[in-house]
């Protein structure tokens, strides 16, 4: 039972990652109709640029992860929007999906080449200290990368919901035209989607790294598990997003210990060919009328 | 002479080239001297993934879906010849029951996902991918596992044995045709029209009658079928499969060839796998660059020319029709940038 309960927390830590991707990965989508198939790989960079910053220019830690936070909103954010997706946008969803998967491509050979092939270590962010509260050992890292998370997620909602911005974002997500007639800025509300994006992609990487190891390839398994967790929480919704990373993390973490390693990747994807027969709207979405 | 007569002999001298590309040709007075083994097995290499990105192009370029797995149905088609021709199966009958398993497949991956939304038969193909390879990998009672399989013997045709590498270019040359032949008939039939009709304006399509649903799955499990029949030829090609050419990211390269030569045209197809597999070839000095021009040629293409090579041709030619003669070109030339916008 411990050891049932350790897989759970430590599932919880990595879900909680996806989760961070895969509601940037649903918010896209909301304010812009965009898939993004490059978003594992927006995971995978941050770590990289961080990195760089310690190696190449020898900076410190912290201000490491502050470069690398800074350059994805600037680069995965505002260039990504202006040089990939705003050209693309008026001719429908299908030239950028495939413009994305190109950039996906793009981002991790141009990684392997300009930095290494090789997995890198990533420096902890927290002590891998283990504690044991009432016979269950909880590592210090997991707890830490847990509470990160969540704080994250909390300022998000209490940004979306709290504040006039926030509020604007979310009538541009659900009603652009309307948004537009009661003088919400839509556009400019569409690049903060494109920026926070971004933001959250940088916590996820500069959280999972220690764990995975920075390495160009991660993003595969990255951007899977957050279109699982996108599509198995409900694609049109911020809550369901974080529901679905979390389900995604103890689900691939239980399978991983009880199922067997060599099928590990398996059941997360076994898992939404359910949703998607059985409940295609995810647990916590709303059914979308179909545009045709 | 009208633009039909023109197809017709650029395609019987394209075929000629085609055919007399591998042999020696000083002898009459050529100075040709013929392509290597090697040669002749890159090109047809590229005629087995042209035979996918046909699927494909069906998938993306007319049903207006995208496909994630085309790599994983030439792996089921390449394992189940391997397998079954080993076991003594003619491979004849391999090579139907490749095409007959993966459009069956299709039907049944299609079906519930083109219930629910436009975009999650990309999801489900893109699972259905990965879990395909992860059983080539894991299941080595039957696939070999990483060891793969190895020792697939090339068929004979009516006696004639395919094993010299000319005799199988030759074959596969037929069967090439023969497939494309029928994807042209799939196009051109009232069926194909209906297809057009999607692309262009869904719910004018539907006003019409058109089972919108039924369409785009049988064109999905065609095109998955397409890719059965590539793997079927893959096998005896290569005479070793593993699990690598089947994996995520070779699903990815498929989409994108096609959309590299230009989807929703019938050339296509063939100009993306000439560029996805000739590339590698030229950029040998570029070693593992060629990825990265690949990709960025990609978003430059999506960017500036969505309709492809095919489609800048395309534009190419109307331009000139339309700067000489005074007639505009026909509608059906369309500009290319509609071509793959849903």
């Amino acid at each position: 039972m411990t050891d049932f309960i350790q897989l759970v927390i430590a599932g919880l830590a990595t879900g909680a990652i996806y989760a961070l991707a895969a509601i940037g990965f649903t918010l896209l989508w909301q304010t812009s109709q965009t898939i993004n198939f490059a978003q594992g790989d927006f995971v995978m960079l941050p770590a990289f640029f961080a990195l760089a910053g310690m190696t190449w220019f020898g900076l410190p830690f912290s201000v490491s992860l502050l470069l690398a936070i800074g350059l994805s909103v600037l680069l995965l954010g505002l260039v990504f929007k202006l040089v990939i997706v705003d050209p693309l946008i008026s001719r429908g969803v299908l030239p950028l999906v495939i413009s994305s998967i190109a950039l996906s491509i793009f981002l991790r050979e141009g990684t392997k080449d300009v930095y290494s092939a090789e997995a890198q270590p990533f420096p902890a962010l927290f002590p891998d200290v283990i504690v044991s509260i009432g016979g269950v050992s909880v590592s210090l890292a997991q707890l830490g990368v847990l509470a990160v998370a969540f704080c994250t997620i909390i300022a998000l909602q209490w940004f979306l919901t709290g504040t006039r911005t926030g509020r604007q974002m979310q009538a541009t997500a659900q009603n652009r035209q309307v948004a537009q007639i009661l003088g919400v800025p839509v556009e400019r509300m569409i690049l903060y989607t494109f920026l926070i994006n971004a933001a959250l992609a940088a916590m996820a990487s500069l959280l999972i790294s220690p764990i995975y190891l920075a390495k160009f390839s991660n993003g595969e398994h990255l951007g899977l598990a957050a279109f699982v967790a996108a599509i198995v929480g409900g694609f049109n919704q911020v809550r369901g997003a974080i529901l679905g990373g979390l389900v995604v993390g103890v689900v691939d973490n239980l399978a991983a210990a009880y199922v067997s390693t060599s099928y590990r990747q398996a059941v997360p994807l076994a898992l939404l060919v359910l949703i998607i027969l059985f409940r295609p709207q995810g647990l916590l979405g709303r059914k979308e009328e179909r545009a045709v | 002479m009208t633009r039909l007569h023109w197809t017709v002999i650029l395609l019987a001298l394209l075929g000629a080239v085609l055919i007399l590309v591998p042999l020696d040709l000083t002898g009459y007075g050529i100075p040709w001297s013929g392509l290597k083994r090697y040669g002749t097995y890159i090109l047809t290499l590229w005629l087995v993934t042209a035979i996918a990105a046909m699927g494909v192009n069906l998938i993306l370029g007319y049903a207006g879906q995208e496909t994630l797995a085309q790599a994983a149905f030439l792996g089921i088609g390449a394992y189940l010849t391997a397998l079954t021709t080993k076991a003594g199966l003619p491979f004849g009958l391999a090579f139907l029951a490749s095409g007959v398993v993966t459009f069956l497949v299709g039907i049944l991956l299609g079906f519930p996902a083109l219930r629910v939304q436009k975009h999650y038969l990309a999801f489900v193909t893109l699972a259905f991918g990965v879990l395909v390879w992860l059983i080539f990998r894991n299941e080595q009672w039957l696939t070999g596992g990483v060891m793969g399989i190895s020792d697939i013997r090339r068929p004979s045709l009516f006696g004639v044995p395919l094993r010299h590498f000319i005799n199988f270019y030759w074959f596969v040359l037929g069967v090439t045709a023969a497939l494309a032949f029928v994807f042209w008939w799939i196009i051109r039939s009232p069926w194909g029209r209906a297809f057009t009709a999607l692309r262009e304006n869904p719910v004018r399509a539907e006003s019409l009658g058109i089972d919108i649903r039924l369409y785009t799955l049988l064109a999905f499990a065609i095109g998955c079928a397409y890719g059965g029949f590539a793997g079927a030829l893959y096998a005896p090609l290569v005479e070793f499969i593993d699990p690598n050419p089947f994996a995520l990211a070779q699903n990815f390269l498929f989409l994108l060839m096609v959309v590299i030569g230009g989807a929703g045209s019938f050339a296509g197809p063939f100009i993306g796998a000439a560029v996805a597999v000739l590339l590698p070839e030229w950029l040998r000095f570029a070693e593992g660059y060629y990825l990265l021009i690949y990709a960025t040629l990609v978003m430059v293409l999506m960017a500036f020319a969505p309709g492809g090579i095919a489609g800048l041709f395309e534009r190419l030619f109307s331009a000139r029709r339309g700067a000489s003669a005074e007639k505009p070109p026909a509608p059906g030339l369309a500009p290319a940038s509609q071509e793959v916008a849903p």
